[in-house]
């Protein structure tokens, strides 16, 4: 453990600690934010009226359009002059919302991410390659921070030019990958392409996230590059990375809870679910200068894993995000996660989880077709073989998702690669095609 | 037998002649091809020169290529000479997936590759009734060892 004295906390203590960062970060944001202000006198709560953490229950939401809205400085609660850094949201989805942080939260993000690798086994004796862009996306820099801080020898590749990334990895005796999940799986593919295998190189512990991936993706990772996989979780209006991480039990994400409370609400009614049970993760920074969020709306899609994990953390667990509530796709009525796919892929011979959804209409009707690659390997000589394997992707995706969809095998190699999240889905439906 | 290549193509434009150019810039030559498809994409099955080598080739390249063991048969040249072959397989019990034919090199002999599903019987059954089946090295030039 980085912190050890933090992040192994008796959980009375750490709620004392919770209760008086949430009443304090409440009154600075009142104070000095006029959409909170507006806001919790609209909902007619005063910050004072917190006594337990229960009372949270009481506070106002922020959303997303909030952030966007406030574009570009809007929502900050420090003066200007004391912000060093701003990042922005990827924005793929209209407006882009731009965040701040103070010194002060330099340092406390350091902080978290050096947490966050050292929750992987990583020490200052690694050597960390970092993939993640580096630019107003908060991945590059934040793991750079992070690694720098736990003392590991930091090298800032950011994306792209992967030939390159292959050579630094052997060259450099890498240790470390921190990366998204598709793009490491790209650099094992170049790597194999280039004729090294990555399984025989010092490469240990990959980072990944920032994007959704499944169970069956880590074995896949972790096999193609002999490693072991841990998923990190952050997100640019809360912090950047470093807000949850696995730790090597692989059980779910320790979420940071002396700098962040979180909660698991139904995304309907708003109200906490049980224990367990599925719904979309809210977030509340409990030290945050430049831009506090206040029960933020993520549309994350997790549940709370119950009960204590071996390694002796007490923060409690999230799972892995399955999905986003606005990544979800409604086909024809049925609630689908593009990550469901992925999954189902994983688990038949012959195709690999590289996969595109295009979504069309014919008539009124939603149709759905999902492009997948052949696998290298799948010694396919007669049409009949094909027509097999399109059948058996066909029927395990209509088993799992309770939708029909057409599959359509295309070549290896065809579907584009990202080198930052791949887009998993093209909507053509309101495009008359 | 003989060894073939199957390669998965989707059906885009351009696909099969980047597939035919690069065999033909290794200075590999086709003896056959022939193109089983669907609406969505297709598999070409090729008899070449040095076959496994056509395989590297085109898989640096990102095509999808398996190689497939095939029989050659040496088809009688009379009418009905493919009739007598087949029901020979079809009373023996083997059932074809799938049959081309094209002209020997350098004869006017013709040649039929056979797909079927007991290569071994199918064998038997036909050097049985005198078709002579032919080695690699009798239709094409095989990968040096």
């Amino acid at each position: 453990m980085f912190q050890p004295d933090l992040e192994a906390m008796p959980h009375e203590a750490l709620q004392a600690l919770q209760l008086a960062r949430l009443r304090a970060q409440l009154a600075r944001v009142y104070a000095s934010v006029p959409l909170y202000r507006r806001k919790f006198d609209e909902a007619g709560f005063r910050p004072e009226q917190v006594e337990t953490l229960a009372d949270l229950a009481n506070v106002p939401f922020t959303v997303k359009d909030d952030l966007r809205s406030a574009y570009p400085f809007g929502m900050f609660a420090a003066p200007l002059r004391d912000i060093i850094r701003v990042h922005s949201s990827s924005g793929t989805t209209g407006q882009v919302s731009v965040v701040g942080y103070t010194r002060g939260d330099i340092e406390r993000w350091s902080d978290l991410m050096a947490r966050t690798l050292a929750c992987g086994g990583a020490t200052a004796d690694d050597v960390v390659q970092v993939s993640y862009g580096y630019g107003l996306f908060t991945g590059g820099l934040g793991v750079h921070y992070g690694s720098e801080r736990l003392g590991a020898m930091t090298i800032p590749v950011s994306g792209g030019n992967t030939s390159r990334q292959v050579q630094i990895l052997r060259d450099f005796g890498v240790t470390v990958l921190a990366c998204t999940p598709s793009y490491a799986l790209l650099l094992a593919e170049t790597a194999v392409s280039m004729g090294v295998d990555p399984r025989s190189l010092p490469l240990r512990l990959g980072v990944f996230g920032a994007e959704p991936w499944s169970e069956a993706m880590r074995g896949q990772l972790e096999d193609a590059l002999g490693i072991t996989a841990i998923d990190i979780y952050g997100l640019s209006e809360v912090m950047g990375p470093g807000v949850a991480s696995e730790c090597v039990e692989k059980n779910g994400l320790h979420v940071f809870e002396d700098h962040f409370l979180f909660e698991i609400l139904d995304p309907e009614s708003m109200e906490p679910v049980p224990d367990g049970q599925q719904g979309e993760v809210v977030f509340t920074t409990l030290t945050k200068e430049g831009i506090p969020v206040i029960r933020y709306r993520t549309r994350d899609i997790s549940r709370i894993v119950p009960g204590d994990c071996a390694c002796g953390r007490t923060f409690r667990r999230m799972e892995r995000v399955t999905g986003r509530t606005d990544d979800m796709l409604i086909i024809r009525g049925v609630n689908v996660y593009p990550s469901q796919i992925e999954q189902v892929l994983m688990g038949i011979a012959g195709v690999a989880p590289h996969y595109q959804v295009v979504l069309g209409k014919r008539g009124s009707m939603d149709t759905v077709e999902v492009q997948v690659e052949v696998g290298p390997d799948f010694a396919f000589d007669e049409i009949r073989e094909l027509e097999t394997l399109q059948r058996t992707v066909t029927g395990a995706i209509a088993s799992a998702l309770a939708v029909s969809v057409d599959v359509r095998l295309v070549e290896p190699r065809s579907i584009q690669r990202s080198e930052g999240k791949a887009k998993r889905v093209v909507d053509l439906r309101n495009e008359g095609v | 037998m003989v060894e073939q290549l199957s390669v998965f193509l989707a059906n885009e434009h351009g696909r099969l002649a980047r597939m035919c150019r690069l065999v033909g810039d290794a200075g590999l030559n086709m003896h056959a091809l022939v193109v089983a498809d669907t609406a969505d994409y297709g598999v070409v099955r090729v008899i070449c020169d040095h076959p496994h080598s056509a395989r590297g080739v085109l898989e640096r390249d990102g095509f999808a290529v398996s190689v497939t063991r095939v029989i050659a048969a040496e088809v009688p040249d009379r009418p009905g000479g493919l009739a007598d072959m087949l029901e020979l397989l079809d009373t023996g019990g083997v059932n074809v997936e799938y049959l081309y034919c094209f002209l020997k090199p350098d004869s006017s002999r013709a040649v039929d590759i056979l797909r079927v599903e007991d290569a071994e019987k199918a064998s038997a059954l036909l050097s049985g009734a005198g078709v002579s089946l032919l080695h690699a090295s009798e239709v094409y030039q095989p990968d040096a060892v």
